[in-house]
């Protein structure tokens, strides 16, 4: 990677991925939530994003990665966001709310309005390309 | 320990080489990236059916042509390997080749090359056995593989899980964290993108009301119009029969070249201009989209097949006048024969010193040949269809998007939005073509070996040409619909179109009698006949004895009626577990309510949660095969 710092900004990162998620992985693994990784910050990345992470602890980080509040659920908010940055705002206004209408009649149990770590984990432990998709080979 | 290591590595090394094998990967996955999947699952038929074809080819290439072309008499050695005297001039023309007569009918490419001799070569191999062998083997394995298709493809359906999730998946599963190529990115944000638009647009379909009764009487119309073209279709192509008929009794040197083609031409355009007038029909029933293309596939399908059909009862009716002409020529025959052995005994009591008697294999009077007439018939048919789909995709695609490019600087409107803009990949039409073509190679390929041989030519340059017009002249449709989501839709018209193919073919095996002047089955009263023949000759008698016992009609009852219980058997079984199926979902729908009401949130936070959560993965990987209620007195 080039220089001998102990810490990684995420610009440097950006280079290597057009991950529309990029700042979020490394907000979730940095140490202080700002985007910058320590060494053993960037391993514990890579090590949950391999192949043989469990399910379960990718589900919790794909739950993390995906809460852009950090309030520990995700909100219709939330949706939204990573709606927009799948699409890259391709999507109208309205089939956006739609689509996140969808996902929070589908997998929202308790009926809050929200997804709970529980929701999220029973509806991504039942897809079929979820561990294939969610991971990175190095 | 390093061995297990080595072993490791070994293994993923030829994970990565068996993938890296796959042919056209890297092409398939740019036009998915591009067009979406359903596009790209045209490419993945097409790649599959090459596989399927590739099988077919070997068998019929190693175990017929080969062996006939290493161990059988050569060119010329009989009368039925070699040109008749009166085509001797013309054998070698390009046009005669190119309609498979001369030099190429006698030849390994067809049935009547083939020598009815029981052994041949110095391996003694039974050709005429392994002629039909091949050919039975070849329909048995074409339904298995696509059987086996079609069964793996449910499994993939889930059984109803698709809907569950739908959207969810979509939202947090479609990005792949592989991609690290801005390009591929870029593709992959678009088929993210279009794929919510499909999804969109299903679920705001389902959302829409209509009035009745207008529509009910659009439909009719609409309906009737069909019937119409199907039945004018039916009718052109019996026309363009009776008229070859005719053309086949004249002079061929008269002829033009639409007229000796006419037949091949009718049933191509037919195909092409058709499925549009079929398009235009539908503008006035106004269904929801996916119903709409199951309804415009079904007609293409019924048009396809009527064309077929047709086209074999005019085969039909060819063959039983060869079969009527068989028997004036054996009677000359006899004539011509009688009067040979007058003249080779003349020659005996004769001068010694004369040149010895000696008819060349060109000379000697042929019996007319269906079998090689039908495998013609065939190859020509598959040739000018190949012709046709290239120039239709080179004019109507390629033409197009130039003119288009080029002179929309010029023009009026604007060409790129407006008529006629750039064409869409019209993947009902394609797949359809494919299916009916292959339908053609299996009903050919008993009659003509070489049969499949020039389909994987055809399938190989189809991929590239079409890979490259895809790419350059189509742009993505506006409407996404797949008419099934694991292909099983085409499998099951693939299955049809095998049954209904293979069906003229064992009917031709079984009832027909085969000629008596060519081919591996010649001197015979039935093709079937070769298997009784080897029964005799090549196994011990009491074998022959014991399958003769099983051919016995009342075992065959029995064993009929026990597969009849199986399936019913299998059917209520499969029934009963997709209920059960369904009630377990629902349970466990009700789950996460049922452990959520009862366990009290941890202090922790997300942290402890986590801890909690790696624990019980542990837990859980040894616990993994037992039954999923153990999971609520163990959550907490």
């Amino acid at each position: 990677m080039g220089n001998k710092q102990s810490v990684f900004t995420h610009e440097q990162l950006e280079a290597y991925q057009d991950n529309p998620f990029r700042q979020r992985i490394a907000q979730v693994f940095s140490d202080d939530g700002d985007g910058h990784m320590t060494l053993d910050n960037f391993l514990d990345m890579f090590s949950v994003m391999s192949e043989m992470a469990p399910r379960d602890l990718k589900a919790y980080y794909a739950f993390k990665i995906y809460d852009f509040n950090d309030d520990g659920y995700i909100c219709a908010w939330d949706l939204e966001q990573t709606v927009t940055k799948l699409t890259r705002g391709e999507l109208s206004a309205e089939e956006v709310s739609l689509v996140c209408e969808k996902v929070l009649g589908e997998a929202d149990g308790d009926h809050d309005g929200r997804l709970s770590l529980e929701d999220f984990q029973n509806m991504i432990l039942r897809a079929p390309d979820f561990l294939s998709t969610f991971h990175i080979r190095i | 320990m390093m061995m297990a290591k080595k072993w490791a590595k070994f293994l993923r090394d030829f994970e990565n080489f068996k993938a890296a094998c796959v042919p056209w990967e890297n092409k398939i996955k740019a036009i998915e990236s591009q067009f979406g999947s359903s596009v790209a699952s045209y490419f993945l038929f097409l790649r599959w059916m090459y596989g399927v074809n590739m099988v077919l080819f070997i068998l019929t290439f190693s175990l017929i042509m080969l062996p006939e072309y290493l161990w059988g008499l050569p060119y010329g050695s009989l009368p039925r390997k070699t040109v008749p005297r009166a085509e001797e001039a013309s054998a070698a023309n390009f046009g005669v080749l190119y309609d498979f007569n001369g030099l190429a009918q006698y030849s390994i490419l067809f049935y009547g090359y083939y020598d009815n001799k029981r052994t041949i070569g110095w391996m003694n191999f039974r050709l005429p056995l392994s002629y039909f062998l091949v050919g039975i083997m070849s329909i048995g394995y074409s339904f298995l593989v696509v059987l086996k298709a079609m069964t793996k493809n449910i499994g993939d359906d889930g059984g109803g899980d698709d809907n569950t999730f739908n959207f969810s998946w979509k939202v947090f599963t479609s990005w792949d964290y592989l991609i690290g190529n801005p390009e591929t990115a870029d593709n992959k944000f678009n088929s993210i993108t279009m794929n919510f638009k499909e999804a969109i647009i299903e679920e705001r379909a389902a959302q829409v009301e209509e009035n009745v009764h207008l529509i009910r009487f659009l439909r009719f119309l609409a309906n009737f119009f069909v019937f119409l073209t199907l039945g004018g279709s039916g009718y052109l192509i019996f026309w363009a029969v009776k008229r070859s008929q005719e053309f086949a009794q004249q002079d061929p040197d008269t002829l033009g070249w639409w007229e000796k083609n006419e037949m091949n031409m009718v049933m191509s355009l037919l195909g092409m201009f058709c499925p549009t007038l079929f398009d235009l029909f539908a503008e006035l029933e106004d269904y929801h989209p996916l119903i709409a293309l199951k309804w415009l596939l079904g007609r293409i399908f019924a048009l396809l097949l009527g064309n077929l059909y047709v086209f074999i009862l005019a085969l039909m009716d060819e063959i039983n006048n060869k079969i009527e002409e068989e028997k004036l020529v054996k009677a000359n025959i006899t004539l011509w024969e009688a009067n040979m052995i007058k003249a080779y005994n003349a020659s005996l009591s004769g001068n010694s010193t004369g040149p010895p008697f000696f008819v060349h294999p060109a000379d000697v009077p042929r019996g007319p040949c269906w079998e090689t007439m039908v495998g013609q018939e065939f190859v020509r048919l598959t040739v000018s269809d190949v012709l046709t789909t290239y120039v239709t995709i080179l004019v109507g695609d390629f033409l197009r998007a130039c003119f288009v490019r080029f002179c929309n600087y010029c023009w009026c409107w604007d060409l790129e939005y407006g008529y006629p803009s750039y064409t869409e990949f019209d993947i009902s039409g394609n797949v359809l073509a494919l299916i009916f073509n292959q339908g053609m190679i299996w009903m050919g390929s008993f009659f003509a070996p070489s049969l499949p041989g020039i389909n994987i030519l055809r399938l190989h340059t189809s991929m590239y040409f079409q890979c490259w017009a895809v790419m350059c002249c189509n742009v993505p449709e506006a409407r996404v619909f797949k008419a099934s989501r694991s292909n099983n839709f085409y499998l099951g018209m693939l299955l049809l179109i095998l049954f209904l193919s293979t069906m003229p073919v064992l009917y031709m095996i079984v009832s027909l009698p085969p000629s008596f002047d060519c081919g591996p089955f010649s001197g015979k009263n039935r093709m079937f006949e070769v298997i009784g023949e080897t029964l005799e000759h090549d196994f011990p008698s009491w074998m022959a004895k014991i399958l003769r016992q099983l051919s016995n009609p009342g075992l065959v009852i029995a064993v009929v009626l026990v597969m009849a219980l199986t399936i019913y058997y299998l059917n209520a079984t499969a029934k009963g577990q997709k209920a059960a199926n369904l009630d377990l979902k629902k349970k466990m729908k009700q789950l996460p309510q049922l452990v959520a009401s009862s366990v009290p949130r941890y202090a922790g936070g997300p942290e402890g949660l986590f801890t909690l959560l790696f624990k019980t993965s542990h837990f859980w990987k040894g616990q993994e095969h037992k039954h999923c209620e153990v999971a609520v007195p163990l959550f907490p």
